[in-house]
């Protein structure tokens, strides 16, 4: 019971994929120079423990040049929720912004984002494929997951 | 540093040469210390190639007229340069091609049709993907056998199990004579000698030591040598190949094409000689002539002051990031290596550090270096590579310090 009003509070308080993109625009808006803007993604990077173990396996990974990184996802009632990881600290910190934006929401709403608020936030040099850190197919997974969920739901209905 | 390094280059005039170097990157000067991957290009080479298109360019090997003429004679003045530089006996022995990997994958395609499937190829474990994959497909096509020449913790090859790898089957080696990631300089001539003592032929990856070591192919009697002009102060997408004349000869055409034959009927068609025999088409004009002034540009400098002030930075550079607490270098070989420095710092890893860098002006190389069998063996994902070039100051590895320092700041 306990499980399912507190699924109930979190979907009220769900905001769209565009208004949690506004939100991150804000809060590095705030920052003066590249230093803090990264400190911060340090910081998110640190502290957030991004994926199980059990998920943290072979089949998960995606190889980049640079940094590997690890994702995972599953639905929650309606909702896909992603978890991940990564070597590479920074990288690590770009995930968490985009599960922040991506996690809990409907996948049809995540297959059809768009990721270009990485620009306006000053991080876009890490999104180029060139950079070979894994975060350009993460999004790809990130978005394969929501499209073969979103398949899954349409076929239920 | 002492004064003394100073005095062996004089590096403010040096730098004046070099244009990019004044530029900036995210707000702070340039220093650039990914040499190993490509260096910078000097006035005088650029304007080498400013000269070609404004002065002579035009088809090479095949006008009557007096600027077809002008500009094969530049090309063949360059190869001329190439063959001076590295002492070939013929200048018909140097192939000017697009660089390292091309010149491998010629040799690795020619003796596909020479190996047998009992012929055994050796590669050492601190080779480039370059010198690598090559390998790995012609061992495919023919079924020969590839074998590895292990490397110590240092760095260095383990010449002990090279001797007992080399038997009658060994029909090639295949060894960098700097690697790219550690900077190790490899025994050649030994490594050279042990292999003709099989009767196997040896090439040599010279990608990463001609900017720093001046090769003599005939004294090191080596078979085969390649070089990438990009990373000795020349353009992109040219380098040569050297081979003995003899082993040229031997191998087929790389490419078909104009310019590589004598003759062309629809029966048959006969091959030019050396050297136009593996420069099918029209080749980089204007690159191989920059190639031959580039090489002027560095014997005008020397290349042994180009080596003894390189030598002083790697060591000032050595010491002071050793005084950063957990560091870990690669290739500690003092004596017996190139200004490169490949490192990490405990629990960081090479991507962050080297993201923090670049917005601090700082170019270093991070990740695998095109080497993952070396980071392999270290269980690494990877280093940062900082190296070092001639117009490289002490002042710029003090800001190196200082960056790398305030780098594990922010990320520990
Ligand atoms: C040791 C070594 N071999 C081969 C290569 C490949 O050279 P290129 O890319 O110019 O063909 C490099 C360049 O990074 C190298 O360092």
């Amino acid at each position: 019971m306990a499980k399912s009003s507190s699924r109930q509070k979190r979907k009220i308080n769900v905001s769209s994929i565009q208004e949690r993109q506004e939100e991150i625009i804000e809060e590095f808006s705030m920052f003066e120079d590249w230093m803090q803007r990264y400190e911060y993604m340090i910081e998110l990077g640190k502290s957030l423990p991004l994926i199980d173990e059990k998920h943290k396996i072979e089949e998960n990974i995606i190889k980049g040049c640079q940094s590997k990184v690890w994702v995972y996802a599953e639905m929650d009632d309606d909702q896909v929720n992603y978890t991940a990881d990564s070597d590479a600290i920074i990288t690590k910190g770009i995930i968490a912004i985009l599960i922040r934006v991506f996690s809990g929401q409907k996948p049809e709403d995540v297959m059809n984002a768009d990721t270009s608020f990485i620009d306006e936030i000053g991080l876009k040099e890490h999104l180029s494929p060139t950079r070979a850190n894994g975060l350009v197919s993460m999004i790809k997974q990130m978005k394969m997951y929501a499209i073969a969920y979103n398949s899954q739901q349409q076929n239920k209905a | 540093m002492t004064n003394t390094s100073e005095q062996i280059l004089d590096i403010k005039k040096i730098r004046k040469d070099f244009p990019i170097l004044s530029r900036e990157i995210n707000g702070k000067p340039l220093v650039y210390f990914d040499n190993a991957a490509t260096s910078q290009t000097p006035t005088q080479v650029i304007d080498c190639i400013v000269d070609y298109y404004e002065n002579k360019n035009a088809n090479i090997h095949r006008g009557v007229h007096s600027l077809s003429q002008i500009a094969t004679d530049a090309y063949e003045g360059a190869r001329e340069k190439v063959r001076a530089h590295f002492n070939a006996e013929f200048a018909h022995e140097i192939i000017l091609t697009a660089g390292t990997t091309h010149s491998i994958n010629l040799v690795a395609n020619g003796y596909a049709s020479i190996l047998k499937p009992e012929d055994e190829i050796l590669v050492s474990a601190m080779e480039h993907h370059s010198n690598i994959v090559p390998w790995q497909m012609l061992c495919q096509k023919t079924g020969s056998k590839l074998k590895v020449i292990p490397m110590s913790h240092k760095g260095e090859l383990e010449m002990d199990t090279y001797k007992e790898l080399l038997n009658e089957n060994t029909k090639l080696v295949f060894v960098n004579h700097v690697s790219n990631a550690l900077g190790t300089i490899n025994p050649v001539k030994e490594i050279i000698d042990l292999a003709h003592g099989v009767d196997a032929r040896v090439l040599i990856d010279g990608a990463q030591s001609a900017p720093h070591i001046k090769a003599d192919v005939q004294a090191l009697d080596v078979d085969y040598y390649t070089v990438s002009a990009h990373k000795i102060c020349g353009p992109t997408g040219v380098g040569m190949l050297y081979g003995k004349e003899d082993l040229l000869n031997m191998l087929p055409p790389y490419q078909g094409g104009g310019e590589m034959i004598s003759e062309v009927t629809f029966d048959k068609t006969t091959y030019a000689g050396l050297p136009h025999k593996f420069e099918a088409g029209t080749p980089n004009i204007s690159g191989g002539i920059a190639f031959g002034a580039a090489l002027d540009y560095m014997n005008a400098i020397g290349f042994d002051a180009i080596a003894a002030y390189e030598m002083e930075l790697l060591k000032y550079a050595t010491s002071e990031i050793e005084k950063i607490e957990g560091v870990e270098i690669y290739g500690t070989t003092p004596d017996r290596k190139t200004a490169v420095l490949s490192f990490n710092i405990e629990g960081l890893h090479p991507y962050d550090i080297g993201t923090l860098l670049d917005k601090m002006g700082i170019a270093v190389r991070t990740g695998h270096h095109c080497a993952q069998p070396i980071m392999e063996f270290y269980k690494i994902p990877g280093t940062v590579r900082a190296s070092f070039s001639f117009y490289n100051s002490k002042e710029e590895i003090d800001s190196f310090i200082t960056a790398l320092k305030k780098a594990k700041s922010m990320l520990l």
